[in-house]
């Protein structure tokens, strides 16, 4: 990956000749862009959303009534999997992803990231691994051993479709996506700050995915392995969940939260970041305690690693194993209580405007929070002894992960469309959506704290009449489709908003009067992001140009945005190249993956296809030898990097 | 270039003085091979309860050795060496956890 | 070559050290379910019956000294010694060869006395994790030979010197994770059936 200079004999191999910039969809495909890989991210993730979601609908149906049959037992465990898998592995982790991809390199003030071409090929095996996992649906079965695939429950014994090897193999897929992304990212933050933006000048945001790309980088590897070792298990006869030679179930399951638990705060920090972006912008306020902010996003980054067999109370550890995470578990309520307390406190005394985005961010905070103190109920091993494998649990897992990280990627949708897009989401439709969302969330979630008290299990097919679950479960089947309704108003206000804005000029690069480095563009963001890199001297830099404080100590405005927003026209700015083997790599994962499964010369086209494309990758120039080569623009590429504070 | 309070990385051209010369490299393979050596003989030569201590020291110190030089942690920026103690001590941790929770030490 | 980042590091140099930190995790949890597993043997042979230590002891031996190759191939680029530099690389590669063949010479001899992928769980545990290192051993070796190429190619100048040490970490890394299970697999003493 060294950058060789680039001379004539230094073609890239065969006479494919690089791609070129543009519109079309030979642009989108090719694209090193970090702003385009984020909507690619985006699209993607709200299209398998939306799939979770119909499989949400499918359960929802199926648990209408006692006795159910909508949904046989074996067709209802490969939708309650897929829709599992689905949400958290190709719905919420992409969506964060399209964030991070979009905005980091703006909030650091960069170009892009350290690495284009890594990051295309990011996105573009994760669609490979998320379309692998979807085609089990056709090819003999979805997986069926829950999102968790415990062992031995996932092995050929008692799972004998191909769905499981399909999870496996899809979710090395997808895995391979997020580290190499989470690499990717790690240096882009820790070495392409603008001058001046020492790393608690960092936009919150930023921070907390910085977090969370270090949770990735140490936790995906753990997964990596117990796929392996289930992978082989079913492929090969390996003998690590054979119990008759003395195997330990456990091994999955230990492996699996090792990783596991750290992935929820890896879905949970971005949407954290979001609304710390969001409430002081609606609130005219600075975050409350910055620096509190970050540590306690550090403190649960680390302390996220020591609870991991909490999912694990009733598996049979033994007391002392229980007792301990059972303590380590309550620890880790106080960081996120100093993130809630800040929040509110971010909004004590401030202008508050309850836009859609506010709206959002203020849902995170009262639905995480209900979430969370279910959450502390769990940490008493006694009460969750009682509590767990019933729907009490589905209730507090849905309450922060719907509740925290969807209503936050919702007020960050909401929130940068405009940068992104060039055009407002409609503000009207935008508050219903909220509205009906909030709603049909809290129907169709409220319920299942009751229904798990009163014993109802969860990860069952049905339930038998007499137990007093009927009332409930009605009311969630009818909340569940007031969520999918306030997702449709979502997607109508998309299309609406987008016809409007047809024929009109941009809006205005800073529609909400924001406080970070990305609203300094106009929208949407030129391709070269800024025309000048600025120059970083406080923490909310943006805001700090447009507003000062005069001798009285009140805040007074110092200039507009407009004056203060680049106008995008610089030309000549130097540009990575696209190009097309990030996606051809990624086409090679899921022929390797169908050969294993189905018919082992599969695998050959797939290797070749993965390792051909690697050395074209590695042997063509970073930039297109032929490709527009602007002289380096003026003064910002001349800055000398100011020594950091690292 | 960034003026960093740790050491960073010369530029090639330059005579490095704090880069060990080959001959240095030698020498430092020379002691793992000793090392090594010494490793091995615990095969031959029963020393009873201080076996495993005493080969987890030679281990630690071999890594530590090829880590420092080597891969010329020691002469680096202190940011490579985070990164890779924090895998190991992440690592560690998480695995002496694991393994306590299955009763290794004591049933192992 | 200077580099204009925050930090001053070079992005590949940092992402190798990223990636190795990752790669902690991974071997980590390799070597784990092997501990746990190591006296599962079930009805097959146990680590005891079946270890070879002076063999192993030879092949871990050359794969310490392909370190210190690595580290020569590296040093001669360095000081612009293109072709101390190949022959460096080239025995690094050999040695990392080597290696490999002892591994195959033992998994081929380990399945003829009874000691299978499928065995039990210790085997499967044994074979997974070496096996992991070998494969990663072999990775480095195709790399090391793609580097060789380049130098024949006249495409390894001493202004690529960052190539060569990026791959050397990873290749020490290898060694490092031997020196690990070496110790911890072979020489730690292993109960017998």
């Amino acid at each position: 990956m060294s950058e060789e200079t680039t001379t004539e004999e230094q073609r890239p191999l065969g006479v494919y000749t690089r791609p070129k910039g543009g519109n079309g969809w030979r642009d989108w495909v090719t694209t090193v862009d970090h702003k385009k890989i984020g909507i690619l991210y985006g699209a993607a993730a709200l299209f398998f959303f939306i799939i979770g979601g119909i499989e949400a609908l499918l359960i929802r149906l199926q648990l209408a009534t006692p006795n159910g049959t909508v949904l046989g037992a074996d067709m209802y465990n490969q939708v309650f999997t897929m829709h599992g898998v689905t949400m958290i592995f190709l719905a919420a982790m992409p969506l964060a992803a399209a964030f991070a991809n979009y905005l980091i390199p703006l909030q650091i003030g960069a170009r892009d990231v350290a690495f284009p071409r890594l990051n295309a090929m990011s996105f573009w095996v994760f669609l490979a691994g998320g379309i692998f996992i979807n085609l089990s649906w056709l090819l003999g079965g979805a997986p069926d051993g829950g999102w968790f695939g415990y062992a031995p429950n996932s092995g050929v014994v008692f799972s004998p479709s191909v769905g499981m090897d399909f999870y496996a193999i899809g979710l090395q897929i997808t895995g391979i996506a997020s580290l190499v992304s989470a690499i990717n990212l790690t240096v882009t933050i820790l070495n392409m700050r603008a001058p001046g933006m020492t790393l608690f000048k960092m936009p919150v945001l930023t921070w907390m995915l910085f977090v969370v790309q270090l949770l990735l980088v140490f936790a995906m590897p753990v997964i990596a392995v117990a796929l392996f070792l289930l992978m082989f298990s079913r492929q090969f006869g390996a003998n690590f969940f054979n119990t008759e030679m003395g195997a330990d179930p456990l091994l999955w399951q230990h492996l699996f939260w090792i990783f596991g638990h750290p992935e929820v705060y890896i879905l949970i920090l971005p949407s954290f970041g979001i609304i710390s972006e969001v409430i002081p912008t609606f609130s005219r306020k600075p975050i409350f305690g910055y620096d509190f902010m970050v540590f306690s996003g550090i403190a649960i980054g680390f302390m996220g690693w020591g609870v991991w067999a909490h999912h694990m109370f009733a598996s049979g550890i033994g007391p002392l194993s229980v007792a301990a995470f059972s303590l380590s578990t309550m620890f880790i309520a106080v960081p996120t209580g100093v993130k809630i307390l800040n929040w509110i406190a971010t909004m004590w005394g401030g202008r508050i405007k309850f836009s859609a985005p506010m709206l959002f961010s203020v849902g995170v905070i009262s639905m995480f929070t209900i979430g969370g103190l279910s959450g502390v109920t769990h940490a008493l091993s006694p009460a969750d002894t009682q509590q767990t494998d019933t729907y009490y649990i589905v209730a507090h897992f849905h309450y922060v992960i719907f509740g925290g990280i969807i209503f936050g990627l919702f007020a960050g949708l909401y929130f940068w469309w405009p940068k992104v897009f060039g055009h407002m989401l409609d503000e009207k439709m935008g508050k219903i959506n909220f509205w009906v969302m909030l709603v049909g969330f809290n129907m169709t979630f409220g319920p299942m704290h009751v229904l798990g008290l009163q014993g109802m299990s969860r990860r069952i097919d049905t339930y038998s009449p007499g137990f007093g679950f009927e009332a409930w479960n009605m009311v969630a089947t009818i909340g569940s489709f007031i969520i999918a309704l306030s997702v449709l108003i979502f997607l109508i206000n998309v299309v609406v908003s987008v016809k409007r804005a047809k024929g009109q000029p941009p809006c205005p690069p800073d529609p909400w009067d924001a406080r970070s480095l990305e609203w300094m563009t106009p929208n949407p963001t030129p391709e070269h992001n800024f025309d000048e890199i600025p120059t970083v001297e406080s923490l909310d830099e943006f805001w700090h140009r447009k507003w000062g404080t005069n001798e009285e100590g009140q805040i007074v405005r110092v200039a507009t945005a407009e004056e203060v927003c680049q106008d995008g026209t610089a030309t000549g700015v130097h540009l990575p190249s696209p190009s097309y083997w990030p996606l051809v790599f990624a086409i090679g994962l899921p022929l390797i993956g169908l050969g294993l499964i189905f018919n082992l010369w599969l695998t050959l086209p797939g290797g070749i296809l993965v390792v051909a494309s690697l050395y074209a990758w590695i042997f063509e120039p970073v930039d297109d030898p032929d490709g527009p080569h602007g002289e380096h623009h003026s003064n910002e590429e001349e800055v000398s990097q100011e020594a950091s504070d690292v | 270039m960034s003026t960093s309070e740790t050491t960073t990385e010369d530029h090639e051209d330059h005579e490095d003085h704090e880069h060990p010369s080959d001959q240095k490299y030698m020498q430092i393979a020379l002691l793992l091979a000793v090392i090594t050596a010494a490793e091995v003989a615990t095969y031959f030569v029963h020393i009873g309860a201080a076996l495993i201590p005493t080969l987890m020291v030679m281990m630690v110190v071999k890594f530590f050795i090829v880590a420092a030089w080597f891969m010329h942690l020691r002469f680096d920026s202190k940011m490579f060496t985070r990164f890779f103690v924090a895998g190991i001590v992440l690592a560690i941790s998480v695995y002496f956890i694991f393994l306590t929770v299955f009763e290794f030490w004591t049933k192992g | 070559m200077s580099e204009e980042t925050t930090t001053g590091l070079s992005h590949n140099k940092l992402a190798m050290w990223v990636f190795l930190g990752s790669e902690c995790l991974l071997f980590g949890a390799l070597i784990s379910t092997y501990l746990l597993y190591r006296n599962k043997f079930y009805d097959g042979p146990a680590p005891g019956d079946i270890f070879d230590i002076p063999f192993t002891s030879v092949s871990s031996f050359v794969l310490l000294m392909s370190s210190l190759t690595m580290v020569l191939a590296l040093s001669a680029l360095q000081k612009g010694d293109i072709r101390n530099n190949r022959l460096w690389l080239l025995t690094t590669a050999l040695l990392g060869a080597v290696f490999i063949g002892g591994q195959v010479y033992e998994f081929t001899t380990f399945i003829r006395e009874g000691l299978g992928y499928t065995t039990s769980p210790f085997s499967s545990a044994f074979f997974t994790l070496t096996g992991f290192h070998g494969v990663h051993v072999s990775l480095g070796i195709v790399m090391l030979m793609s580097l060789l190429i380049s130098s024949y190619r006249g495409k390894l100048t001493k202004k690529n010197t960052e190539t060569v040490e990026i791959i050397g970490l990873y290749w020490h890394f290898v060694d490092v994770v031997w020196i690990i299970i070496f110790t911890v697999i072979y020489l730690v003493p292993n109960p017998t059936s």
